[in-house]
């Protein structure tokens, strides 16, 4: 299987080096953040080079045909959980300690599928057991690189917070089954939280006081180094962002309370399926929301979700993104967006923003991708008709200015993987002894 | 307001009498054909009169459908809608009951005529499920409900429009068996192959057995014999050894899909696959047994990790090439939270090759004829129920909204609890 993998990966043209530039002529080019052009638009040394009705070929260009076609920014999904063999260390109440870039798998086919519903980047998300959960980090699906490469260079590090019924359970750690856990209420989460950062500022204190002591030129011992507590004093710090998992509008204001009283920011509430209802205190306190489309009822916190939250919050000034938390999901966000359409009328533009500019704003990587303007990274994607339209398709994806999805070669490259496997299966069956079940 | 206004436009236009005429749309029949300014004429319940120019008899109301689109109620062909209010939550489902034999339960009987789920579905223009039991072997009658009714009673369309049958699998327990498990299987896998495969023989074995002891109860009871004693499971299973009851089989893999088909041949009965991710590989076999099939979601993951990406976005318009006869239904697990979506499950099949029209058939037309309700619903025809969903544009696109909803002539409420809460929020200070 692993072999077929890396086959499929070979075979998506994944060369390392220098692309020629991409020019896309006579396409519609929703840029998102100024307006529809329809035109051309030129991807060059990993940028986006210019936008325009009409941009001159540099040599060497290959030239995409956008007729009838088009194009838009790469998909940025603010809560995904692919890419990674592990995704909660539930045995403890803090996990503020591991790390999601600890177990990463380049190799997931979920990222490439990923790709062919026009995803270019994506959030990788500690998951939900405890109320402080781990260290999150932002990839971007260069699918055949390695783990280290597909790392958004530079992007802020994160944190996964959870809230409510998920950090209720108890215990969920593996060979630790039915064991009592501390949290089991919302009472306990929020004390777990408050209890965190009680620690963490008596642990920045010491180190505020052996740096002051060292500038000092006084001779100072330093304090014994605390993983656990390390990540959060870069919270305090303003280094490191807060994604909080939330359904509940009164757990919300709790976490919003705490933040505000430790001196610190809620950068994103996760799902936030009740933030409809508490619009302008997250707007007061400056936290993102990132929810999605139309889950409701599959557990009694999503029992007040509605498919009216990102327009409400959209139209109440909050920044907004749609995520999928989901493998299948991050397939067809541009289809989840298009239901804003509908729940709330939100524009073409308010709905595809929630996709791309938005979570790069929440994730405050903005400044590179999220949008197609000159200079922003060249994460682009080609649809055969409207991305909002749930009768079109990606065709194709570049990322950085190089091609990473096909639709046509994938296509085109099936029959030789089909033929491959039929060969390492025969080849199986003859070492066990010509067995074919 | 707009939408205010137009959510309360039909329960005051409709107090007295039940017949109208909507005219001046298009009307989308789903028998072929496409009448533009076309008029539906509703009277009874029923549809009395579809065409181009048809007159508005006395005292007969008139709806303006100008600008707006008229088509068949949608019928989500497979789903639990009714049956489980919130999933995580034991007390509020009722899908599945303990043992493996249950020809004798009726999803019906366990429908909440007040589940939220009901004004959330039909609010996206769906106006008929069949909702199922689940379970391993064979767990129930799957009902047909429409999603209006003040009681069962009046929402039932069809209490036993099939049994459920979930296909015995060979299933290795931990990695290497099929991804998805049937719902409340209970006991664990082997760990072995060998030990697999036998819990399938053995399963196979008691299935068949049940068949022959229907039929021997059947005979029985047919014969006035001395010792004839009334067994309720027993008895339920005579209309399908008749055959005037279909059995919906879920099948996954391609080998159960062959097994479902053997067993149909082998015990005599008539059978629908359900769900079927890899009917594409048995199409021939599918369409020279003459089975429909009701297909599961398009937006889900392949089943294999070396699939093409795209393999279940392409299932549809693969069983439509082969001839073979087939619906789209939401299916369980997360179903009752998304059967609301059911028309962009058959819009992906469009994108990815599926005809229009016959992915608007596989949720109207097609859905009802394999459920045996294609006399009454699933196009807009004289004589058939005056379920009718008006619409400001494609039902297949997202952005399309439902404008008017008619469930037998009936004008069906959009409102629900999550309007509601947006009302409410939106206008916080």
């Amino acid at each position: 299987m692993k072999v077929l993998l890396l086959l499929a990966a070979l075979g998506n043209g994944a060369v390392f080096g220098a692309d020629a530039p991409v020019l896309i002529q006579n396409a519609t080019i929703l840029t998102v953040t100024n307006g529809t052009v329809k035109g051309s638009i030129l991807l060059e040394n990993g940028k986006i080079a210019a936008i325009g009705e009409r941009v001159a070929a540099p040599a060497g260009s290959t030239i995409v045909d956008g007729s009838g076609k088009y194009v838009m920014p790469g998909i940025i999904d603010c809560h995904s959980h692919i890419m990674v063999d592990a995704i909660n260390e539930g045995s403890v109440s803090v996990s503020s300690m591991v790390q999601m870039s600890d177990v990463l798998d380049p190799e997931d086919i979920a990222i490439y599928r990923a790709l062919a519903g026009g995803v270019t980047t994506a959030n990788i998300l500690h998951g939900s057991a405890n109320p402080i959960g781990g260290q999150t980090l932002v990839m971007k699906m260069r699918w055949g690189r390695n783990a280290e490469e597909m790392k958004l260079e530079g992007a802020m590090p994160g944190i996964k917070f959870a809230l409510g019924e998920n950090p209720k359970r108890r215990g969920n750690g593996p060979g630790n089954p039915g064991a009592l856990r501390y949290p089991a209420t919302r009472m306990g989460v929020e004390d777990v939280i408050r209890e965190a950062f009680t620690e963490a500022k008596a642990y920045k204190a010491k180190w505020d006081d052996y740096k002051a002591k060292t500038a000092r030129g006084e001779p100072a011992l330093p304090p014994a180094r605390d993983l656990k507590l390390e990540p959060l004093v870069e919270v305090l710090e303003g280094k490191r962002l807060v994604h909080a998992h939330c359904y509940r509008q009164d757990e919300i204001l709790m976490l919003l309370r705490v933040a505000d009283e430790f001196g610190f920011k809620i950068r994103t509430l996760q799902h936030a399926l009740e933030a409809y209802k508490v619009a302008p205190e997250i707007l007061a306190h400056g936290a993102g929301v990132s929810t999605f489309a139309d889950w409701w009822a599959y557990k009694i916190e999503a029992e007040d979700a509605i498919p009216y939250n990102a327009a409400i919050l959209t139209r109440k000034g909050v920044v907004v993104s749609l995520n999928s938390d989901d493998p299948e999901l991050i397939r067809h966000l541009d289809k989840e967006a298009a239901k804003t359409l509908k729940y709330g009328g939100l524009s073409e533009t308010e709905a595809l923003s929630l996709i791309t500019i938005n979570p790069a704003k929440q994730l405050m990587i903005d400044k590179r991708v999220g949008s197609l303007e000159v200079g922003k990274d060249a994460d682009v994607l080609l649809y055969d008709g409207h991305p909002l339209s749930n009768l079109s398709k990606v065709l194709k994806v570049w990322i950085d200015g190089h091609e990473y999805f096909d639709r046509d070669q994938d296509i085109e490259g099936r029959p030789k993987k089909e033929a491959e496997k039929k060969a390492l299966e025969k080849k199986a069956a003859g070492a066990r002894g010509g067995e074919t079940e | 307001m707009k939408a205010l206004l137009i959510l309360l436009l039909p329960l005051g236009l409709f107090a007295a009498d039940d017949s109208f005429l909507l005219r001046g749309a298009t009307v989308h029949t789903m028998n072929g054909t496409e009448i533009e300014n076309g008029s539906v004429l509703v009277r009874g319940g029923k549809i009395a009169g579809v065409g181009k120019n048809l007159a508005a008899p006395k005292d007969t109301k008139v709806i303006d459908g100008k600008g707006l689109h008229v088509y068949p109620g949608m019928i989500d062909a497979a789903t639990e809608v009714g049956l489980v209010e919130v999933n995580s939550l034991r007390e509020t489902n009722d899908t599945t009951e303990i043992g493996r034999f249950n020809p004798q339960l009726v999803a019906l009987t366990a429908v909440n005529p007040s589940s939220e789920h009901i004004p959330v579905t039909r609010a996206n223009g769906i106006t008929t499920v069949a909702t199922m039991p689940q379970g391993p072997l064979i767990s129930g009658q799957v009902s047909l409900i429409h999603l209006d009714g003040w009681t069962t009673e009046e929402m039932g369309v069809s209490r036993t429009a099939a049994l459920h049958l979930r296909m015995p699998f060979v299933q290795v327990g931990g990695r290497g068996g099929p991804e998805r498990e049937p719902p409340g299987s209970g006991a664990s896998s082997p760990d072995t192959f060998t030990g697999a495969r036998q819990t399938f023989e053995k399963q196979m074995a008691e299935l068949n057995e049940f068949f022959e002891s229907a039929r021997r109860y059947k005979q029985a009871k047919e014969a006035h014999a001395a010792e004839f004693k009334v067994d309720l499971k027993l008895e339920a299973m005579i209309p399908v050894l008749d055959q005037k009851e279909p059995i919906l089989v879920t099948a996954i893999r391609e080998r159960e899909i062959r097994d479902a088909l053997a067993f149909a041949d082998k015990q005599k009965v008539k059978i629908i696959l359900c769900e079927a991710p890899e009917a594409y590989k048995v199409t021939k076999e599918i369409k020279a047994h003459n089975v429909p099939v009701i297909l599961g979601p398009t937006l889900e993951l392949p089943l294999d990790e070396d699939d093409p990406y795209d393999r279940t976005y392409t299932t549809p318009a693969d069983l439509q090439k082969a001839g073979v006869r087939f619906a789209i239904g939401t299916f369980a697990g997360t179903a009752n939270l998304s059967s609301r979506n059911l028309p962009y499950q058959a819009a992906q099949a469009v994108a990815f090759g599926l005809p229009h029209d016959e992915a608007l058939r596989a949720i109207t037309k097609n859905a009802a004829e394999i459920w045996g309700i294609g006399d009454r619903l699933g196009t807009i025809e004289e004589g058939k129920w005056a379920d009718l969903m008006v619409t400001d544009g494609d039902p297949l696109e997202a952005k399309t909204q439902v404008r008017l909803l008619f469930i037998k002539g009936k004008p069906v409420d959009l409102d629900n609890r999550q309007k509601q809460l947006y009302e409410k929020y939106r206008n916080r200070p």
